[in-house]
Parts: C-alpha cells; structure tokens; sequence
C-alpha cells in the first residue's frame, strides 16, 4: 500500500485498526521524499532519522497503551523559519546557514508534543520575501503538477512538500499570501488564521503584525485537524491572549444552508485569467447551489492592501532585520576592519538582494520626512480597509474571491521582485492587513491542468465557519483528490 | 558680559524590579558575563518580547512622585540603531506616548525653592555592556544589563547653576529611592545623567546653542563637568566665537570635556510602534491604587519633623535624606518622645560608624528599640554620657541589648555619695600639686582633677557628683 | 518620486550595506518602482482616519515580576562566531 498518500485521519484509522505502524507510515514518507525530492526539492533539512527514532519509540508505547494523540506519528514538514531546537532553521538565508536555535516555536512545540513526527524544514524564499522561492539561498522548489513552474511562494516547499506526499501535512507562515498563493498554485488547503490566534513564538519575524502560522494539508478535515493543535493562547505571545478557540473538526458539517457568502466583484474586473476567474465563479456557483446565499459585494478599498501591505511590511522588516550583524549567531564575515566594517560586510554578504531592498524600502518608509506619507499613511488606509471588511462581515459569513490571479508560471517568466510581489498579493493582501483568517481550497484546474485556489475570508475568530463552507464544497467537489499527474516511480 | 547658564538633564534610572523588562532573567549587578541572559534579552530570532507589569508600575509610580499626569493609554516603540551592545539593533522604548509627562520637581537651593520642570518619563530598556580593556584590539560584549528595565526622566531647561544640578539629582535620588523604584547607585550605574548645557547673555530669552555632556559617573562630576563646560561655552563667546552643536565626552581625571561629536544633523532613529507589544491603557483606578503605595515624600517629611517635634531644619533635613533614616528616626520617636535627644543620636554616633563602616543604615544591628533603651538608661542616669557612646559602639558591633552590656561590663554610674567621697579623697591625695595649684586661684586644676576621678571610676562617676564633692573636698 | 542613487547611499548606511555604483543604480530604480507603485496610498484621502498599528483588540497584556532561569550560556553562545571569555567579541569600539 501506498501509506503516504493517506491523508492523516486515513492513516490514523489504519494504525488504530493495528494493520499498520507507525514505522511503516515513516518509513513510507521517507521513502517518498528520497524519490521525489530531487525532482520537487521542497527540503532544505532532513531530519530523517530523527523521525525513525521518533517512529520506533512510538511503536513501542503503543504495543503497551493506546490514548496517544491523532497527530501522533504522523509525518509532518516545517517551514525554514519556524524555530525547531537542536534543528537547523535557516530562512532560506546564508545568513541563518548555521543557526540551530536552542527554543522550538511554540506552533511547532504543539504538535511536538503531541508526538507529530519531524520530517525537515522546508524551503522558502529568503526571510519569507519572495513569490517563487528564486530568493532562497539554497535552491528552488518546483511545482509537482509541472517541474517546469513554480510552486509560489514563500511557502513552497510546504505547499510542494504536501502536493507530492512527501509529508501530510505542513506548517507554513503567512505575511501577506505566501501560504495561501503557494497551496493555490499547488493544489493543497491552506489556513491562515486570524493574527493572535496560532503564537508566534519561536516564528521568524518578518511584518511583525501580519505574521501568522499556519496548517497546509491534502484536505480540509486535516487542515482543520492541525489547526486544532496549534491554535489558542500562548504566555509567550501576547497578541495571542485574547485568541478564542472552538471546536473545528466538530464544525465540519456537510452544510452551508442559509450561510451568507459575498463574491468579491472588484477581483473579477480586470488583470485576471480567464480560467481562474471563471473556476472561482463556478465555485461560487457550487456554493450557492449547496444552500448558501451568494450576493455580489464591493470593496472597493482592497485595492489599496498591496500598497499598505507593502509599506508596512517593508517597515517592520527594516527593523527585525536589523539583528543579524554577525554577533550574537548566523553568518559574520571573516575579515573585517572595524566594527562599521563587520556590519556592512556582514549584511551585504549575508543578504541577498531583495532582502536588501525590502530593507531599504522599509528604512525609507520610516525616514524622518517620509514617515507620514508613507507608513503612517499605510496605517491609516489599513484603518480604512479594516473597517470596510468588518461592514461586510455585518452582512456576511465570508467572503469569496481567488486566491491569486493567475495559476502557476514558469521559471524565469516573471522577475521575482518587490514590485512583482506587491501585484501577486493583491487577493491576499486584504486578510493579512485587517488580520482576518481565510482558506483556501482547491476549486479547478487551467487549461494546463494546474490547479486554482478559491480563497474565503471571514471575521476575526471565524475560523469554524471558513472551515465549514470548505469542507462542505470539498464533500460535493473533486478538485482535491486529484493529485499531480506525474508517475514519480 | 553677565552670562546666564540654561541645563537641561536627562536622568536614566534603572528600575529595581527582580526580572528584566521583557523576559524573565535576573537584574542582579554583577554576575559573570551572560550568565543572565536568554533568547529574549540577546535578540535571538523569533521569540518575543514581555512586558514586566511592575516595571510599568515603577514608572508610573516616579511619574506620580514628581507630579507627572499620567498618559490613559500609551505604547512602547522601536528606536533604531546599530551598536554592538543592543542585540535586536532596536531598542524598545517610548517616543510620543510616554508613561508620564509635565511634572515638576521643588529644590532648595540656598534656602530658597525652585520648580524644576519634568518634561516627560518613560520606560524603555537598557542596553548591555561593552569592555573595552582586556584586549588591545577588540571589545567584548557583555549582554547581562540587556533589558534591564530603565526610565528615562527629561527635565525642562529650568536649572541655571551646577549647584542647582547637583540638588536636583540629589532631591531626585532621594524621592526615587523613598518610592522604592531605583536604588540609583550611579557608582553601578543605575543611575546616569547626560547633561545639555548652553549661555545666553543674561536678559535673553533665546537659547543659545546647547552641547550635551555624557559619561558623567558621578554628582561631584555632573557638577564639575557643568562649571568647566559653561566656563568655556563663555569663553568662545567672549572671543567671538560661536558654541557647536555637539556631544561631548567628560574626562573626570583631566577634569576637561572632549568633543565626541557634531551633532548638526540629529541621527534618524525611525521610531515606530513596537508590533510585538499591545498596547497600555491606565485607567483611573490602578493610578489610584499606585498612588496609595507613595509614602510620605522627604519635603513633606521634612516640614512635618520640624512642625511636630519641633526639629531644627538642619537636623530635619538629614533625618529626612534617606527614608530608611526616616523611618529609623520615626521609629524611636513612637517608643521615646524625646525627638531631639534621638536626632542627636542618629545626626551623631549613628551616622558617623555608619559611614565609618560604609554600611546600609537597612543593615544597622542596633534596633530602633535598643537604642531607645540606651536613651533611657542615659536619661535615667544609670550610665554617663560618655559610657553611653562606649556602648553604643559595642551595640553597633554587636546588636547587642544596651542594659546587657551595661550589665556584664559592670558599666553602671557610681551614684553613691559615700563611696565617691572616698575615691576623691584619695585623687586629692595622689595629687598634691594640683590641690595646691587649685588653691592658689589656678580654676583649671579641677578639670584635671574631675578627670582623675573618672579615670578612678572607669567613666563610671556621674559627673555632676565628682564636680560637686570636689569642689566640697577642695573648701575644706 | 524617484529614489536616487545618493537617497541608496543613505538607506544604504541606515541599514550598513555597501554597494557597487552599479548596485546603486540596480537598487534606485527598483526602489522608485516600488514607491510610485505605494504611492496610491499618499493619493488616499485619509482625513480623520485614525491609523491602525495593531490589528486585534488586545491590550494590557504583562508578565509578573519572576525571575526565571536564564538560558545556559554555552548554548546561549553556541551559535556566535567570534566568543572570548564568555563574552561575544567584536573589533575594538571606538567610543
Ligand atoms: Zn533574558
């Protein structure tokens, strides 16, 4: 049997049902990865047999009692910048190529302890700043539906890692969309829940506001499964203390009657594909079809999240960023002359470039002359697009819209750059600024047979419901049981 | 030309709560190098800072001691900069939301008050150490002091003399340590000042261009690094020249001040509100709940002690320089009503083997109650004044109870007439010439004499007694 | 706005990167790019807007005043290039 292609509440019955053990399920992963990840190169860091050691022990407490947890065993995959202790944890930077943090982030330290079993680190674009993972110091992770494209970014490898079933499921950070855009272009669920409701203890800070954690998985029931884990309060993350957990396995009902669902007309007016538009229009279709309220809503300030998006971004970047002068860990330059020398030796060479202008970008946004106009001005508009989700959600459970505006491109078909970045969020960029959750699910399929993502936002807290109208469109739909065509054996 | 000198200071003191201002390490001064420091408090990436509440308290707590209004909702900011002794290369601070702002502090300077003006206090973290010494050609960093938790006090340009400076920052000390915020030990560094001083011809009302002062470790070199700075701000005016704007370094040992540099263009530190911090609100009912924690502050102190025990202001003002001496006084005071024979204990042998001893006046064995017991031995003479000092040197040592080494050393006053006359006889005898000499109109032979008698008698003679039969004996 | 190869020299310093003239150049024209683009936002009438620093509705969030262990320092250290007497090491400060 093909273990790794089970999702994880597949594998969960066959080990319950004792026809399988925790090693075979490892065993099966690993196996995978060594096949596919030459190809799909998802992985920075291996942690292969650190996950046998893991199995082996687990196998031996269940021959002796049952009650271990539902993630208990089941392979799982990290983004490079989330904290893993005594694990190498790099941001895809040369900056961090050593760095082995001594504390574990407190989203990964959930599962954890729940006896997930470790697989590695995934890639990701440099310090999260990227659209393809063409930033990362190491390599670039492809598309497993075609190895010729992009698998998003930042959170490729995660997103890539799933898609191929070289893990069950991922946790990935989401700033602006990278989650999101690289589940969408990889045809996987992906969850970023509302800011202060999964820690971000332990997560490399990128736009300290907007930085969340959160699940990748084959389908919405796992999604639902991790985010369980790791969601809810952490003393070590104070925007966390007001994070209100509910039951999101128990809200999978195949029912989304009376729900009322707004489709976001703004996206659908101009720079987007034809097929995406009309997969995510169809889907909207579906969802009325299943019983749910569809009404046409606008909101016209979104446009203006890339922009806000950017600038704030870009701020707090400048300022995280400052840490990494060769001192206290990561990269440091061999000779230097002086102290001024070190720095700037150490950071340029560091640094790739567009860590470098995301930094300067933020300098200048916060230089004494431009601090209004630009981001005290991003701080206004983010009031102003805030308010204008919170007046839809009056009306509204969720609102539906694409994740990106186009499917999957092909290596060296667009200049990975700031600018590029700020286009491709623009369907992301809202949740992150107003620090909403939203999901996506796989809803169709291009004319290239690359997969199309549908994005629902909603309310702060309303994971519940999001997870809800997913799961029940995922019942009547599909699109997420096929998986990459390619006959990796 | 007159001159009138303008100072303005920034005071930055460490808060003395147990834990840092963001993560939970240890305050303590002087433990080896990084031994009190975690991912936190290095800047490690990922992890997250955490508010100390009692530090926010403390701050709160000096704004409302020097008459601050106190901001209903504030924030803490990223001021930014590179240094080798600040690990995230930001700092976390306040810049438009302090804690407390528009104060004032009342000196006395010269028997006259002065209002001195608080501009504002807030919270921010201190940065770590760097060493220079051990090596020729690199620093070492030291991050222990990473996040211990400071306030930065700003004072309006209301000061006009390095007299006025000093007794603003000892005035400030006093309160800072009444409220039990900052033991403002500036030999430790837990308490530093800069300095920003200027002229202006007496009568103007511009301000002249200001340098400000840094490194000044001590009261005694805040105070001498004004008197040089404004001496040689006056003479480049006096020469024609004009005053830079800049930063200077004092050297305490040359007793001169060096340029460290211009200051033309003021660095950007692009402050911006801390994300990783929610943000404070204070209401009425927790500043009220700080507020009753104040005791009584040492001006307030210092009236009452001359109104209710009727204290000389001199005395008052030293019983009221330190509150642990205060309390000490206010101590005795409630088991002895005799305010000025206490004061005059405190003011003497007490404070002089305190300093002798360069102890705590917290860490004095003698108990208020068994010096009020040594009062009371004295008043009701069963010791002498001077056996008095000679035990309270042993309680001082010792902790001892006075009336038990009174007891064991025999140190009782001979008050007995009979047994005294037959000590003197015998000094009379021992000493003929003097009798002679006192006979002969010399008065000061008695003095002699009555000393003769005390060293008979151990100093346990009552003196009065020896003087009277004496001068009986020397009648006859 | 335009960002000039002088304003990269400055942010360049702000933020301690060196460049080639050539990176200037590179930078100062992905650096306006990316500005005209935000400039929508200076193109918003935001009169009256109050700005939006945090997101959710916390506030008053504190730790007590404990001590906690400190992180040992050889693993504290471990990950530094340059370590002298327990002590992270840099060229010598100038102050
Ligand atoms: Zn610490």
């Amino acid at each position: 049997m093909e273990l790794y292609k089970l999702t994880v509440h597949e594998a969960v019955d066959l080990i319950n049902k004792k026809e399988v053990t925790y090693q075979q399920i490892v065993q099966s992963a690993l196996q995978q990865i060594h096949e596919v990840d030459k190809d799909v190169k998802a992985f920075i860091t291996l942690t292969d047999e650190r996950a046998l050691e893991d199995s082996r022990q687990l196998d031996a407490v269940k021959a002796d009692e049952e009650g271990l947890s539902v993630l208990a065993g089941i392979p799982f995959g990290v983004e490079d910048n989330i904290c893993t202790q005594g694990v190498r944890t790099t941001c895809a930077s040369k900056m961090l190529d050593n760095f082995v943090p001594p504390y574990s982030a407190t989203a990964f330290s959930r599962i954890a302890r729940q006896r997930g079993v470790l697989m590695g680190k995934l890639n990701t674009d440099e310090f999260s700043m990227g659209l393809t993972t063409e930033t990362s110091y190491f390599h670039e992770t492809r598309n497993p539906w075609d190895l010729n494209r992009i698998a998003g970014g930042a959170s490729a490898g995660a997103a890539a890692a799933v898609a191929a079933d070289e893990v069950f499921y991922a946790l990935a950070t989401d700033t602006g969309g990278s989650l999101r855009r690289a589940a969408a272009f990889c045809g996987v669920v992906g969850l970023k829940p509302t800011y202060g409701m999964v820690s971000r203890y332990g997560v490399i800070s990128s736009g300290s506001s907007m930085d969340q954690v959160g699940p990748i998985a084959k389908n919405v029931k796992d999604c639902a499964l991790v985010f369980q884990a790791i969601a809810g309060s952490d003393k070590a993350d104070p925007m966390t203390a007001t994070a209100r957990v509910a039951d999101y396995v128990g809200a999978l009902a195949d029912d989304i009657k009376g729900l009322r669902i707004g489709l976001l007309r703004e996206c659908f007016d101009k720079g987007i594909d034809k097929d995406v538009k009309e997969a995510v229009l169809n889907a909207a279709k579906t969802l009325e079809g299943l019983g749910a309220h569809v009404e046409e809503i606008s909101l016209p300030s979104v446009e203006l999240a890339p922009a806000a998006h950017c600038v704030i971004l870009s701020a707090e970047v400048s300022s995280n960023l400052g840490r990494y002068d060769g001192i206290k860990y990561g990269y440091r330059v061999e000779r230097c002359q002086d102290l001024d020398d070190l720095y700037k030796k150490t950071r340029t060479q560091g640094f790739g470039d567009e860590v470098k202008l995301r930094v300067m970008l933020g300098t200048y946004a916060l230089s004494a002359g431009n601090y209004e106009r630009y981001y005290l001005q991003a701080l206004k508009v983010r009031t102003i697009i805030k308010a204008e989700l919170e007046k839809a959600f009056e009306k509204f459970d969720a609102v539906v819209l694409p994740t990106c505006s186009t499917t999957a491109w092909k290596f060296g078909d667009k200049v990975d750059s700031a600018l590029a970045m700020f286009l491709a969020d623009k369907y992301t960029a809202p949740a992150s600024i107003a620090g909403v959750p939203a999901i996506t699910i796989p809803c169709g399929f291009d004319v290239n047979g690359l997969p199309i993502g549908m994005q629902l936002m909603g309310k702060p807290f309303s994971e519940a419901t999001l997870l809800r109208i997913a799961f029940t469109f995922e019942q009547n739909t599909d699109y997420h049981i096929k998986r990459p065509a390619i006959d990796w054996r | 030309m007159k001159y009138e000198v303008v100072i303005g200071l920034e005071i930055h003191a460490e808060l003395s709560t147990q834990s840092k201002v963001f993560c939970g390490c240890s305050t303590k001064f002087g433990a080896a190098p990084n031994t009190q420091c975690c991912p936190i408090c290095i800047g490690m990436p990922g992890v997250l800072p955490l508010i100390n509440k009692k530090a926010l308290e403390y701050t709160i707590k000096a704004g409302l001691a020097l008459n601050c209004s106190i901001a209903r909702y504030t924030k803490m900011d990223r001021k930014n900069y590179f240094y080798p002794d600040l690990p995230r290369a930001c700092q976390i601070s306040q810049y438009d939301m302090p804690v407390c702002q528009n104060g004032y502090l009342d000196i006395v300077v010269n028997g006259s008050t002065r209002r001195i003006g608080i501009n504002r206090i807030h919270l921010e973290e201190d940065a770590g150490k760097l060493l220079h010494d051990q090596y020729a050609d690199s620093t070492l960093v030291d991050l222990n002091r990473s996040g211990v938790p400071l306030i930065e006090i700003v004072t309006e340009p209301d000061l006009r003399s390095a007299e006025e400076a000093k007794v603003f920052l000892e005035t400030l000390r006093t309160i800072l340590r009444y409220i039990d915020v900052s033991d403002c030990k500036m030999e430790e560094g837990s308490l530093r000042c800069d300095v920003n001083i200027s002229i202006r011809p007496e009568g103007q009302k511009e301000f002249g261009v200001r340098t400000e002062m840094k490194n000044l470790n001590s009261f005694r070199a805040v105070y001498r690094a004004i008197e040089y700075e404004a001496n040689r701000q006056i003479a480049i005016m006096e020469e024609g020249g004009t005053v830079l704007r800049e930063t200077r370094r004092w050297d305490e040992g040359a007793g001169k001040s060096f340029s460290m540099r211009a200051k033309e263009h003021a660095q950007d530190y692009r402050y911006f509100p801390e994300p990783d911090l929610p943000p404070i609100e204070i209401d009425d009912e927790w500043v009220e709940e700080i507020r009753r924690q104040i005791p009584e502050l040492p001006d307030q102190k210092r009236r009452r002690y001359v109104e209710e025990y009727g204290l000389p202001e001199y005395d008052a003002g030293i019983l009221t320089s330190s509150k642990d001496l205060a309390d000490y006084f206010e101590n005795c005071v409630k088991l002895y009503e005799n305010p000025k024979a206490i004061s005059n204990w405190l003011m003497g042998d007490f404070l002089r083997l305190v300093n002798e001893k360069n102890i705590e006046i917290s860490d004095v064995p003698v108990t208020a109650e068994n010096l009020v017991k040594l009062l009371k031995l004295i008043d009701s003479k069963v010791i002498s004044g001077p056996i008095a000092k000679t035990v309270f040197e042993e309680m001082f040592n010792t902790g001892k109870d006075p009336e038990a080494i009174v007891e064991e050393k025999g140190l009782k006053q001979i008050t007995d007439r009979d047994e005294l006359v037959k000590v003197i006889k015998r000094v009379l005898e021992e000493n003929p010439k003097s009798v002679e000499d006192y006979k002969k109109g010399k008065k000061k032979a008695l003095g002699f004499l009555v000393g003769q008698t005390m060293k008979a008698t151990r100093g346990k003679a009552n003196p009065q007694l020896v003087n009277e039969i004496l001068l009986e004996e020397l009648e006859k | 706005m335009e960002i000039t190869v002088k304003d990269v020299e400055y942010l360049a310093e702000a933020a301690k990167f060196e460049f080639t003239e050539d990176e200037k150049q590179k930078f100062a024209q992905a650096l306006s790019d990316v500005i005209n683009a935000v400039d929508v936002l200076a193109q918003t009438d935001t009169q009256g807007v109050q700005p939006t620093i945090y997101v959710i509705s916390v506030k008053n969030v504190f730790r007590e005043d404990e001590v906690l262990p400190s992180m040992d320092r050889d693993i504290l250290l471990k990950n530094a290039a340059d370590v002298q007497d327990g002590c992270y090491r840099v060229p010598k400060v100038v102050e």
